[in-house]
């Protein structure tokens, strides 16, 4: 017969378990703990950056022009040069980045060309942003003629985020059942009918909320604009709307950020928190609404 | 049964004008998309192109050697009796941040994403998520400044170093800027592993710890590695944070507290100085195809390394 097992203990937990339970715990606690550090001290950044920034941030600061040698005043040149840069690179990388994907989901087959392609976009995401600055300026300002300008700066700011809007559209446009196309190729539809009224309008939200997050992109890199078209400083009158010309240079956020916190002496000292502040604010908001987006479509998802 | 069936297709004899319209409307949309898909591939090679050709003319000066541009420390682009272009304490400079930086994300940047992926419920991980996609948002410049302020005065504060920016500053914050990168593509690596191991390794009796260790981190390896290369080619080639943060001496670091000067934020701070067509200039545009090649191996490597994982 089998051993007699004693019946209070025979559920009880052998000290194997009990070890193994308590490692479980412990390492889970630990990885909580790495999470926690990685993020509490951001948050606490972010509080001091918008503490030392009170004294400025009011609405006049947003749209008042930079005074005395950029040590007073607003910022509002530089917040319109940054939605100028912004609009004209989305408008020109978005087509292109749109129709790319297309190309890499839809059309092209498994070989060793599109494989090229795909390597390409993964190594032009991956292209650090001083270079793009270097090519923007050896290829647009000198090559094309373009001078120092916002178009220089668009352009070069376009070619770093189209490997992006690739990858997500294709994503977004990946995200289409096969059958929704085969269906339509069945009631003889032609690939590009069937991209036109099925795949595209399937995936429009996808495709949004990916050009959406480049927005914030755009606005926060300094480098590329620095040595293709942007500007220290340029006279803007207050609030005025368009105050550029495309052939011109500009003032953008990020840089006058970077003027004023490292160049210009005797800025009144909440100055740059508060230009930091609002650059910061300003593409959380884009990218929250992003990732509102997104989770707002999940949920309404209709397959 | 009648075997002969008519296999002739019968076609119009004539397309009609509108169809005609559309059929040509369409090649050329095609040809649009076809044209789109091949950007990527001439953007790459206009980028390698500008860049080596302005680049090119330094090849032909008297005051160049390609090797004492890579081995030697002396970086004097503007003497006026001596220029010597010696990039290796750059080099140096890059790597040394590139790897302490390195040293403090990948830890966290991995246990966070095992965190996220292996121990919390799915309302936690989607917050957590959404947290660490706002924090990959920040701008380099923003942080930038935050290791000029905040950090160069906590550094002061605690270190009594008598200057805040140097190489340990610019290693942390660069290792703030990597960390959602490595917990994102790691997390994407851990959620690739067939749920079949983990039920496998449950019905053993395996706590979570065990299947994180013992099975995820094995099965996982290879995209765990591409994510962490994948943060050393964000790290080094990132420029107005270290530009920013690190201070901006041109030597080779002995300590952490030194300041050092990396290939990217010398490009950044000298740029605007050298007067176009100087050597100077083309000196600064040959360091931009070297950490142009550099990223290009390190996310190469990446890529084979993730594509190891799609073929198994």
């Amino acid at each position: 017969m089998a051993d007699a097992i004693d019946p209070a203990t025979r559920f009880a937990k052998t000290d194997f378990v009990i070890r193994k339970e308590r490692i479980q715990a412990i390492s889970k606690a630990l990885f909580l703990i790495m999470v926690v550090i990685m993020i509490i001290p951001l948050l606490s950044i972010i509080a001091y950056l918008v503490y030392h920034a009170m004294p400025s941030l009011n609405w006049e600061f947003l749209i008042e022009a930079p005074k005395k040698g950029m040590s007073e005043g607003g910022i509002w040149p530089a917040f319109v040069g940054t939605l100028y840069l912004v609009v004209i690179s989305l408008a020109i990388a978005a087509p292109i980045g749109v129709f790319a994907a297309i190309y890499l989901n839809e059309y092209a087959k498994e070989n060793w060309f599109n494989r090229i392609i795909h390597l390409a976009v993964i190594n032009l995401a991956g292209v650090p942003s001083i270079v793009h600055a270097l090519f923007g300026l050896g290829a647009f300002v000198y090559a094309a003629q373009f001078g120092y300008s916002i178009i220089s700066a668009s352009l070069t700011l376009a070619i770093m985020t189209l490997p992006v809007i690739i990858a997500s559209t294709r994503e977004a446009l990946a995200s289409v059942p096969a059958s929704f196309r085969e269906a339509c190729w069945n009631v003889g539809a032609t690939r590009w009918q069937t991209i036109r009224a099925i795949v595209l309008p399937n995936s429009i939200s996808g495709i949004l909320t990916g050009i959406i997050l480049q927005v914030s992109r755009a606005a926060g890199e300094t480098a590329p604009i620095m040595f293709t078209g942007a500007v220290f400083y340029k006279a803007v009158a207050r609030g005025e709307l368009f105050p550029y010309y495309l052939n011109e240079q500009c003032m953008a956020l990020s840089m006058h950020l970077y003027t004023i916190s490292t160049q210009v002496p005797n800025v009144k000292e909440s100055i740059p928190y508060a230009t930091a502040v609002v650059l910061l604010c300003s593409v959380l908001v884009v990218n929250a609404s992003a990732i509102a987006l997104r989770v707002w479509l999940r949920n309404h998802k209709k397959w | 049964m009648n075997k002969e069936v008519n296999t002739d297709i019968v076609r119009p004899k004539q397309i009609p004008r509108r169809a005609f319209a559309a059929i040509a409307g369409e090649k050329l949309i095609e040809l649009i998309i076809r044209l789109s898909g091949v950007s990527a591939i001439i953007f790459v090679l206009a980028i390698f192109f500008f860049v080596f050709r302005e680049a090119l003319p330094i090849f032909f000066s008297d005051h160049f050697d390609l090797f004492k541009f890579l081995f030697n420390t002396q970086w004097y682009p503007t003497s006026a009796v001596n220029v010597r272009y010696g990039t290796f304490a750059l080099t140096v400079g890059s790597i040394s941040i590139t790897f302490l930086a390195m040293l403090i994300a990948v830890p966290f940047g991995l246990g966070s994403a095992i965190y996220i992926s292996e121990f919390c419920g799915p309302k936690q991980k989607e917050s957590l998520k959404i947290i660490i996609e706002l924090l990959a948002a920040i701008p380099s410049v923003v942080w930038g400044f935050i290791g000029l302020t905040v950090m160069s005065r906590m550094i002061i504060s605690i270190t009594g170093a008598p200057v805040g920016v140097n190489l340990l500053n610019g290693g942390i914050i660069l290792a703030l800027m990597s960390v959602p990168i490595i917990v994102s593509i790691s997390e994407d690596a851990l959620k690739a592993v067939p749920d079949s191991y983990r039920e496998a390794a449950l019905a053993l009796g395996a706590t979570r710890w065990q299947i994180v260790y013992r099975v995820l981190l094995p099965a996982a390896k290879n995209g765990l590695l591409a994510a962490v290369l994948l943060g050393v080619g964000r790290a080094v080639g990132e420029t107005m944070a270290v530009l920013m943060a690190t201070g901006h001496a041109v030597q080779i670091p002995h300590g952490l507290l030194d300041s050092v000067r990396t290939l990217t934020a010398n490009i950044a701070a000298e740029l605007g100085e050298a007067s176009v067509g100087s050597d100077h200039y083309h000196v600064l545009f040959l360091t931009g195809v070297l950490l142009f090649l550099l990223t290009f191996a390190v996310n190469l490597t990446a890529d084979f390394v993730i594509r190891g994982i799609r073929r198994k």
